[in-house]
């Protein structure tokens, strides 16, 4: 069964990882067309944040598939097997995946602009001059263009996070994943990086969003998944989701966050 | 006490305040002989740290034979082996010809000091974060990228302290090559003692190593700073960095805080 091209950004298909004895996903599907935001929920430890690191392979996954734009991520088949694919070609697959970290992951020896140009300049090989206009127009974008030759480690959290926003969305990604992206902030400037977030999903990005900000998964969610014990248990749009739940996990989880 | 009667202080002075030509290319000997040696020591170690990190389970183990061995063994036996093993009275190496005692020296020193190295730069690399090596691979990046763009220049700034202490060691320790007869330093006294007996040569000896240990703590200063200031924009003034070096070895202390934070204890100060 192959999909059209383009019907699909992300299909992942009866998803398997186990850390040792640890069977952190039990067979988790996903589809995801283009321009749909969608944000998965649950409690820690559900998988969540696995299930997104498997999307670009910073997991390897023991059984199942994971497909970015048709392409099976990380493995293709040899005689009927899955192996692991080679590093070239999976560095070549993340380009088409940003992937946001709870932890910014900001390269503290590079300015602003620097981390935003790095990949780029250095994996696709855009002229510099190319790179620094559009990182400038990024940098703009997430509101930061006067903080384009600073170094992290002098940005606020919220700040970082939205460097490493922009510096994701400089690859031009088909979809980008966000991994808990506030939970590391102050509360205050949480906002910030949620707005630049919210815009993003209006302007029709691809993208998946592990969060534990409600509010957010209600304005910029086409579609909320919850996720438990390694498995998707509901699904649905926002409204359907938060108004009337039917999974009791889901209800107990919601009643307890909200 | 009653030996410092017996000093023959004009002999110490003389070879402090009017060192002849002799003395100069001993001197210069040392410095080149410590330079070459502990550059190839950082490449050797860069290599065996890379191979530690290898999957193929091979590397690896040549990699931990190597410090194993070269860590293991007394350095002078080292040298008396390499300059033992190695053919010939001039090694040519293409642009430039080498005397074989020398040429041995520096490979036994370059040698010995890699599998130090090795340490050093393991520790650096294994000091930074892992989100950093998957941000790069996020980006699409392979990890040779990753390692030259992205960990190596960071860990540059926990390899280079312990660096420093290495070089000034290498310094010192390369007056041992004197056994193989090269003329350096050490021999340049080793030479007047045995003519005048007297402890004077190696008072004055002495003298020059602290020069040379000095002057190369300033440039440690100097390089620490810089590699400093491409992390964030306070810094010391190179003042302070040239105070540090007299009081507290050149920010070494510095070491331990680093991969907890963009700005060590540095960064309060602007």
């Amino acid at each position: 069964m192959t999909s059209s091209p383009g019907s699909f950004v992300l299909q992942a298909t009866e998803v398997h990882k186990r850390f040792g004895r640890l069977h952190i996903l039990k067979g988790v599907s996903l589809d995801v067309r283009p321009r749909e935001t969608v944000c998965i929920i649950g409690t820690s430890g559900s998988g969540k944040t696995t299930f997104l690191r498997c999307i670009n392979h910073l997991e390897k996954i023991d059984s199942g598939s994971i497909e970015v734009n048709g392409h099976p991520i990380g493995y293709r088949t040899k005689k009927d097997r899955l192996v692991e694919d080679s590093e070239r070609n999976i560095a070549r697959q993340r380009t088409e995946i940003g992937f946001v970290f709870q932890r910014f992951n900001l390269f503290p020896h590079k300015t602003a602009l620097e981390n935003v140009i790095e990949a780029p300049v250095h994996v696709r090989g855009v002229a510099k001059d190319q790179a620094i206009a559009e990182a400038e127009t990024l940098l703009t974008r997430v509101g930061l263009a006067d903080k384009r030759d600073v170094y992290p480690g002098k940005l606020s959290g919220g700040q970082q996070q939205r460097v490493a926003i922009a510096r994701s969305l400089a690859m031009k990604p088909a979809l980008m994943l966000f991994d808990e992206p506030t939970s590391a902030l102050d509360p205050e400037v949480t906002g910030e990086v949620l707005d630049v977030m919210e815009e993003l999903a209006h302007e029709g990005t691809t993208m998946i969003v592990v969060t534990h900000e409600m509010g957010f998964a209600k304005r910029a969610a086409d579609r909320v998944v919850m996720m438990d014990e390694g498995v998707i248990i509901e699904e649905g749009p926002p409204e359907h989701f938060f108004e009337s739940p039917t999974h009791e996990r889901t209800k107990a989880f919601l009643s307890k966050i909200l | 006490m009653i030996q410092l009667c017996l000093v023959n202080w004009h002999l110490v002075w003389s070879r402090i305040a009017d060192p002849n030509d002799v003395f100069f290319h001993a001197l210069w000997a040392t410095v080149y002989i410590s330079v070459v040696a502990q550059v190839l020591g950082i490449l050797l170690g860069l290599v065996a740290a890379l191979m530690r990190m290898a999957s193929f389970r091979p590397l690896r183990f040549l990699s931990g034979l190597y410090v194993l061995l070269f860590r293991g063994t007394p350095v002078l036996v080292q040298i008396m082996v390499v300059w033992l093993i190695i053919p010939g009275r001039v090694i040519d190496l293409g642009a430039f010809t080498l005397q074989q005692d020398v040429f041995a020296g520096i490979l036994a020193l370059g040698i010995n000091e890699g599998a130090y190295m090795r340490e050093i730069i393991r520790a650096g690399i294994d000091s930074i974060d892992k989100g950093q090596m998957e941000a790069g691979k996020s980006l699409g990046m392979r990890s040779g990228a990753i390692m030259r763009r992205i960990v190596l220049p960071q860990a540059a700034r926990v390899i280079v302290p312990p660096l420093g202490n290495e070089f000034n060691n290498m310094m010192k320790t390369s007056s041992l090559v004197y056994i193989i007869g090269v003329y350096e330093l050490f021999s340049d006294s080793e030479q007047i003692f045995s003519s005048s007996t007297n402890v004077a040569p190696f008072l004055a000896v002495a003298f020059w190593y602290l020069v040379l240990t000095s002057i190369w703590s300033v440039f440690q200063a100097v390089i620490e700073r810089r590699l400093a200031v491409s992390e964030h924009g306070d810094e010391l003034s190179l003042r302070e960095r040239a105070v540090a070096v007299w009081t507290e070895g050149g920010g070494v202390a510095r070491l331990g805080e680093w991969p907890f934070g963009t700005g060590g204890r540095w960064r309060g100060r602007s």
